[in-house]
């Protein structure tokens, strides 16, 4: 991790991601802040790329940036006499109390703790090549379980998104 | 590439990463607590989940030579994976249920919304 390409592209991508994360706070407009919102998912999906989580990053630009993102733009435009304004409730001040102390303990535990992980060559040398098949191998293998009950979950939030918003006719309406 | 003197000795730690995805993370708490709009709730809950990813993905980049086995630890990317799929689901049935609230309230204001029945 000490190349330059990877320190500039870190820093880079966290300010991007920062940056538009911020700004899905600060804007006001709801479309505006959801754009923003893409944007910051796209930084972040380049952060997991120099992590060398190829999988990773390219499903978090199709599941994030790609489906989660518009339907969000359908929950947006499905609702047009509400308002689009991305105000703020009296919270704010104590949500920005709770958001500055909850990342200064972050940031100061980060820096104070000596982590022990690896650096340098030994880090390089165990750059993941690839990890599709490994991930594969521990999906259908020992986390088989967890895989089937991801897509029983899946399917019942597919059934239920479809029932919660179905029009409901009144008895006597017909079918 | 020529070398930069100002970034030749700098060097990305897993501090680093864990700095920034505690930054995205108070972010992501900061506008799920005090937005209005059910939506944008809902998109930092989605901003948190995504700095909990950065978290255990730099955990387990980080933590890869310790394997004595020869292969890669893809545990922390299995679980990433599992995460991406809880969220997609709660997206989908978050904003089914904010145009539920809307189709009787004709409001989606998380103050407006404050009765358990209507």
């Amino acid at each position: 991790m000490e190349s330059p390409g990877i320190v500039l592209a870190f820093f880079a991508l966290s300010g991007v991601t920062v940056m538009s994360a911020l700004l899905v706070f600060v804007a006001r407009n709801l479309l505006h802040a959801l754009a923003f919102l893409v944007l910051s998912f796209l930084g972040m999906a380049g952060l997991f790329l120099t992590l060398s989580a190829d999988f990773i990053g390219i499903a978090q630009i199709l599941i994030y940036a790609g489906s989660i993102s518009v339907l969000m733009v359908f929950a947006v435009m499905l609702t047009p006499l509400a308002s689009r304004n991305n105000g703020s409730t009296l919270y704010v001040i104590p949500a920005l109390l709770a958001a500055g102390g909850l990342s200064s303990i972050i940031g100061f535990i980060a820096i104070d703790t000596e982590w022990d992980e690896r650096k340098g060559d030994a880090l390089a040398k165990s750059d993941f090549t690839t990890t599709i098949a490994g991930i594969g191998d521990l999906l259908l293998g020992r986390y088989l379980l967890a895989f089937e009950v991801a897509s029983v979950l899946l399917l019942f939030a597919l059934l239920g998104a479809i029932v919660l918003v179905q029009e409901r006719r009144r008895a006597g309406e017909g079918a | 590439m020529p070398p930069i003197p100002a970034i030749q000795d700098l060097s990305i730690t897993l501090a680093h990463y864990i700095g920034l995805s505690g930054t995205v993370f108070a972010i992501g708490a900061l506008i799920a607590l005090s937005k209005r709009n059910a939506v944008a709730v809902l998109m930092g809950i989605e901003l948190m989940l995504n700095a909990v990813n950065l978290t255990v993905l730099a955990f387990s980049r980080f933590s890869a030579a310790f394997d004595k086995t020869g292969s890669a630890p893809l545990e922390g990317h299995v679980f990433v994976v599992f995460v991406l799929t809880v969220a997609a689901a709660e997206a989908a049935v978050a904003l089914a249920m904010a145009v539920l609230v809307y189709r009787r309230r004709e409001t989606v204001d998380l103050d407006r919304v404050n009765l358990m029945r209507w």
